[in-house]
């Protein structure tokens, strides 16, 4: 079975590098931005296309756009690093303990998956948003707690290949508790598929967080999200056209480096390909 | 056929049953209420006394699982209960704003599987050509665009430079508005089926059949349009599956950002004005989509393939 999406090396390097340049501005933000991405507004700059000054012009409270979206790194990332920690966790505890163990618990958890199946984890996000209210707290805690089906069902599903195998039951006899073979035994076994996963859905949480913020009900203007910038840009697409392109394009070029990433890993840490998306 | 549909169904129904407790749960915990936050909006006071008889009327003071059994009930029956908001019963609220989204949802996967579909078939045809390669730079690029984003340049470029379709709303309901919201919803989609089309059909071309076929002189006309097309289909028609469904959900932010007079939208607006019965009915209308669709794909494999037959 040959997937070559792109030949794979090629789309790990370009992925690799546009992930690693979005770190270094998320890290270096207060170093190469030009001003504070809040306080700097001065109205005598308002509305300037982008030029020598402004290098992604300014917005109508004459705020630097350049320097926005550089700080602006920080909440994407940030929320798209923490909730798949979360997911990844709950995701792989639940899928791994569901495998190993079987049982009623296995029933729970897969009757569990499919529920969170049925509902589109946006939807879910903008439910839960809308109870703990804007913030980049509940951000992370709403994105955190709704895409973890993924992970868990490919967690489960390797484990029950891998229970049968020689060195788990030798494990056992050896003493090992259950936790212990979970762990040491099992989870270094998945965690490419899980690690494959886990950039792909950074992603995908990038996307959720521009969503939600152009909704109104992730971060609030005036903090710099990305999609708390668009959803300000919308009612200037005439007069300021810039407002929206720039934010827009560093979603953009974050996200494809992330899945440029996630397809590189796969080829590498997944021959197989468990985790073709679906 | 029966039996499947059977067993479809058993998996169904306690999958709604759940979801419908879980967003009722969620929003019960909801901070603020319709009324308080009536209140809190500064411009207007309620008499304590008035919103004391609201509370009562909306049955806000009932405890909890009785308020639960009593949703249960209601929505069994077809009743999700009166609009916080507008007082109209929120079955009469979704229902106008189905047909919309339906159409929306509709156009933008039929785009999504001409476009996507077509591409990862071509492209597979020719691993490694240059078409290949573009095709699938196109579709990783699809999976990593924001809708609204690609919504916004879509209005800006073709509504308002060019100046070839209106930028939003509903309109009378023609074609025209119909394209802008349908494309930006349906990238996704498309970008998706193009990379699955191609894997299935350079898996199903690798397959022991089709060298069969080809050794028994068939010709690659017919190789491609009778064994590889439709052993490939499978795969896509389960993509085809999930995505439809979620697609649903997925249009909310394009709704919003095309002012599309869809269930999306109506969800957001319900969810700021804390209207809890249009905020759940909504979401259960996104679910039952979801599920409704899959059932279908289910169906569609055994007409596909006979292979699957859900014989245990």
């Amino acid at each position: 079975m040959k997937l070559p999406r792109l030949r794979g090396g090629t789309s790990l390097w370009i992925g690799g590098g546009l992930v690693a340049l979005a770190m270094v501005v998320a890290i270096a933000a207060p170093l190469i931005a030009h001003t504070d991405p809040v306080l700097d507004a001065n109205l005598m700059n308002a509305e300037i296309p982008p030029g020598f000054d402004f290098w992604f012009g300014t917005d109508a409270q004459g705020r630097d756009i350049y320097s926005r979206i550089v700080y602006g790194s920080r909440i994407s990332l940030t929320v798209g690093v923490v909730s798949q920690v979360l997911n990844s966790l709950i995701g792989v505890t639940l899928g791994l303990s569901a495998g190993y163990w079987g049982g009623w618990w296995d029933d729970f958890v897969t009757g569990l998956t499919n529920l969170m199946l049925a509902i589109p984890s946006l939807i879910f996000a903008l439910a839960i948003m809308a109870i703990l209210g804007p913030g980049l707290s509940s951000l992370v805690v709403a994105l955190g707690l709704t895409a973890w089906s993924y992970s868990c069902r490919v967690a489960r599903a390797q484990v029950l290949s891998l229970k049968g195998q020689g060195y788990i039951q030798a494990a056992r006899i050896l003493g090992y508790g259950d936790l212990r073979i979970m762990f040491t035994q099992i989870l270094p076994n998945i965690l490419g598929p899980l690690i494959v996963i886990a950039t792909l859905g950074m992603g995908g949480a990038i996307l959720s967080e521009a969503a939600l913020s152009f909704l109104g009900l992730g971060i609030r203007p005036p903090f710099p999200s990305w999609g708390s910038m668009l959803s300000e840009a919308r009612d200037q697409i005439t007069t300021a056209p810039w407002l929206s392109v720039f934010p827009g394009a560093a979603i953009f070029l974050t996200v494809l480096g992330l899945n440029l990433l996630g397809d590189g890993l796969r080829d590498i840490l997944d021959p197989q390909s468990t985790t073709r998306r679906t | 056929m029966i039996l499947v549909l059977g067993r479809r169904l058993a998996n169904v129904i306690p999958t709604l049953v759940a979801v419908i407790a879980l967003v009722f749960l969620l929003f019960s915990v909801l901070p603020g209420s319709f009324i308080s936050g009536m209140n809190e909006d500064g411009r207007t006071t309620i008499d304590p006394q008035v919103m004391e008889r609201m509370r009562k009327e909306m049955g806000l003071d009932d405890p909890l699982p009785e308020r639960f059994a009593k949703y249960l009930a209601h929505t069994v029956t077809g009743d999700l209960g009166k609009s916080f908001r507008t007082r109209e019963p929120v079955t009469f609220l979704i229902g106008q704003r189905v047909w919309p989204s339906l159409k929306l949802v509709f156009a933008a996967m039929s785009f999504a599987i001409v476009i996507g579909v077509s591409l990862g078939f071509v492209a597979a045809l020719k691993p490694g050509s240059l078409l290949d390669t573009a095709a699938m730079v196109g579709a990783i690029s699809g999976l990593s665009l924001s809708q609204f984003w690609l919504g916004l340049m879509l209005m800006y470029l073709f509504a308002l430079k060019l100046q070839w379709l209106p930028s939003f709303g509903y309109g009378d309901g023609g074609l025209t508005h119909l394209i802008l919201p349908a494309v930006a919803l349906g990238v996704g989609p498309m970008a998706l089926l193009a990379r699955t089309t191609r894997a299935a059909v350079l898996d199903v071309l690798n397959a022991d059949f089709v060298r069969t076929a080809r050794s028994k002189g068939m010709s690659e006309r017919r190789v491609v349009t009778w064994h590889v097309l439709r052993n490939a289909l499978v795969l896509v028609v389960t993509i085809v599956g999930l995505q439809f469904g979620s697609l649903m959900g997925a249009a909310v932010v394009v709704e919003k950002l095309f002012a599309w007079p869809g269930v999306g939208s109506l969800l957001v607006d319900s969810v700021f004005q804390r209207d809890m019965p249009a905020v759940q009915g909504c979401i259960l209308m996104i679910v039952i989509f979801f599920l409704a669709i899959n059932t279908l794909v289910d169906i569609a494999y055994v007409v596909i393939d006979p292979r699957i037959r859900y014989g245990r």
